[in-house]
């Protein structure tokens, strides 16, 4: 299998002298949907933040497709391959839902119709909500038009922050499915989650983060089993896997 | 007697041109730019320069008192104007953003800059007001109402303006760009929206609707190193009004404070004109705090 995103060592924070981000290092290769977990504080947030240039490496090496991603200004990140959809404040919430699509397509726009109707494909709902302001969409319409934004640039790479953040579990499982299909439409994807359990189910293989270093990763299957990992999240003598 | 309705329009129409790029800079660049009024008389300047040079009466537009000069006079003033607030950028507020300087070091720059701006035009060209022309505007009755020809140019004018604006912003992709990066500009460029060049473009598009203001002055009133100064405060007064967010918002904030002045102007409360305005701008705010087209918070 190919590599997507090859990270190496990073040293990365908001300010140079407090690094959040200790040398944490993983690869993604084509075709996996990869999980990064771990503790609140961890640097999850912080990694994916890093490869996208939101937060300054100052340290190590990160590189999409041989492409190298380390002090790449943001805008420039679209271009390699690279999609990334934040945590909070993930759709411009004054533009309609359209227009946040057309957004996401700015550096692919002799494809916009095809891809925006793949993304309708994807989610049905966007294609009845689109003149509204994505602003007076609920939660999960919201996470829709974000990833649905994501994929109009046709990413080698979809990065997302905590998809499932702030959905009820029913929505959260619809979210995943559907990432689930757009790995198989060929998206390799790397997830931050705190969800570990609903993130490893759908995920090929996993690393878990804490106080910003590499402390575990594996199978999916082999982190729900493992009692290390229910232990960093439930306390002794859990297992995520039950 | 709905001669305030015109004279408020004419009003309205400069504070617009003017507050709505005090709006574009305030939302994208994210500070009030105090020296917007400098941007403006810098505009009247450089269309006075080129009036001087070819003359304001030659081939005059029909009913109109101006001619093809001064249309290119104003041409040149969008030009020039925008490279100097381009350069002014570059060299003042450029270094504060890489360097993360809160809005009140900016706005305090703005402030500075004002100032200068303000003291080298009046080394430049002196104190005195200056004129287009001598014309003496006939004034033509339309409804019952007398304005001259030039005074419904300059409406249509600004009409026109704020109409290409509205079309530039939602169906162009750098308008697009430039509204997302007003919302979110990290998003904006996430999604490989280059918001250098989206910065570049808002001071241009704000500096040109400023120059045509300022040439729209020149030729119907005076010229004077004041002159956008004068207009900063109900500018101001515009864009909080229509609730500080949207370009329609400022329009409508910009009528209603024209409207004002020319009322208190109309009952014979001219020197109160200013004192007016700001009352009725209270009013609003009292009963919606948000603002005319604000969003609540």
């Amino acid at each position: 299998m190919s590599v997507v995103l090859e990270v190496r060592d990073v040293v990365a924070g908001y300010s140079p002298t407090l690094p959040i981000l200790n040398g944490v290092s993983l690869t993604v290769s084509a075709g996996e949907i990869v999980t990064i977990l771990g503790p609140n504080g961890a640097g999850k947030s912080t990694l994916i933040k890093a490869i996208a240039g939101v937060v300054k490496i100052t340290s190590g090496q990160a590189s999409l497709l041989g492409e190298n991603l380390v002090g790449l200004p943001t805008h420039e990140m679209v271009r390699t391959g690279l999609a990334y959809v934040p945590q909070t404040e993930n759709v411009f919430a004054k533009l309609s839902v359209e227009e946040n699509l057309e957004i996401g397509a700015f550096t692919n726009r002799h494809a916009y119709v095809r891809q925006r109707d793949h993304v309708f494909g994807l989610f049905a709902d966007l294609a009845r909500l689109r003149r509204l302001p994505a602003g007076k969409l609920s939660g999960g319409q919201r996470q829709m038009v974000a990833v649905g934004r994501a994929l109009m640039a046709d990413p080698k790479l979809l990065m997302l922050d905590e998809p499932s953040a702030g959905l009820s579990p029913k929505l959260a499982e619809v979210v995943f499915s559907q990432l689930r299909k757009i790995c198989s439409a060929g998206i390799t994807i790397l997830i931050v989650e705190q969800n570990a359990r609903a993130a490893l189910r759908i995920s090929d293989r996993g690393y878990i983060l804490a106080e910003g270093q590499n402390r575990l990763d594996g199978d999916a299957g082999s982190l729900l089993d493992n009692p290390k990992v229910g232990e960093l999240y439930l306390g002794a003598g859990s297992r995520l896997n039950k | 007697m709905m001669q305030f309705v015109v004279d408020g329009l004419i009003n309205a129409s400069l504070i617009a041109l003017g507050a709505i790029g005090l709006s574009m800079t305030y939302n994208i660049l994210r500070f009030a730019n105090f020296a917007q009024g400098e941007i403006l008389a810098t505009g009247a300047y450089f269309a006075l320069a080129v009036v001087v040079l070819i003359g304001a009466g030659a081939g005059a537009l029909g009913p109109l008192a101006f001619g093809w000069p001064l249309l290119v006079a104003m041409v040149f003033a969008i030009v020039a104007t925008s490279l100097v607030v381009l350069v002014v950028d570059w060299l003042l507020f450029r270094p504060l953003r890489s360097k993360n300087a809160s809005r009140i070091t900016l706005i305090m720059a703005a402030f500075g800059l004002s100032l200068i701006g303000r003291n080298v035009i009046t080394l430049l060209v002196g104190g005195d007001p200056q004129y287009f022309s001598f014309y003496i505007p006939k004034a033509i009755t339309v409804f019952g109402v007398k304005a001259t020809p030039d005074e419904i140019a300059m409406f249509g004018i600004t009409a026109l303006a704020v109409f290409v604006l509205h079309l530039f912003l939602t169906r162009t992709t750098l308008g697009k760009s430039m509204r997302a990066t007003a919302e979110n500009p990290t998003l904006a460029q996430i999604n490989g929206i280059d918001t250098r060049s989206v910065i570049r473009w808002t001071w241009i598009i704000g500096a040109s609707l400023a120059a045509i203001a300022g040439t729209l002055q020149g030729h119907t009133i005076q010229l004077r190193p004041e002159m956008g100064f004068d207009l900063l405060l109900p500018m101001f007064a515009a864009l909080i009004v229509g609730g500080g967010t949207s370009m329609y918002g400022v329009v409508a904030g910009a009528l209603l404070i024209g409207l004002s002045e020319a009322l208190a102007v109309g009952v014979g409360l001219s020197a109160y004109r200013l004192s007016i305005a700001f009352m009725v701008m209270l009013l609003v705010l009292l009963v919606r705090p948000q603002g005319l087209f604000g969003e609540k918070a």
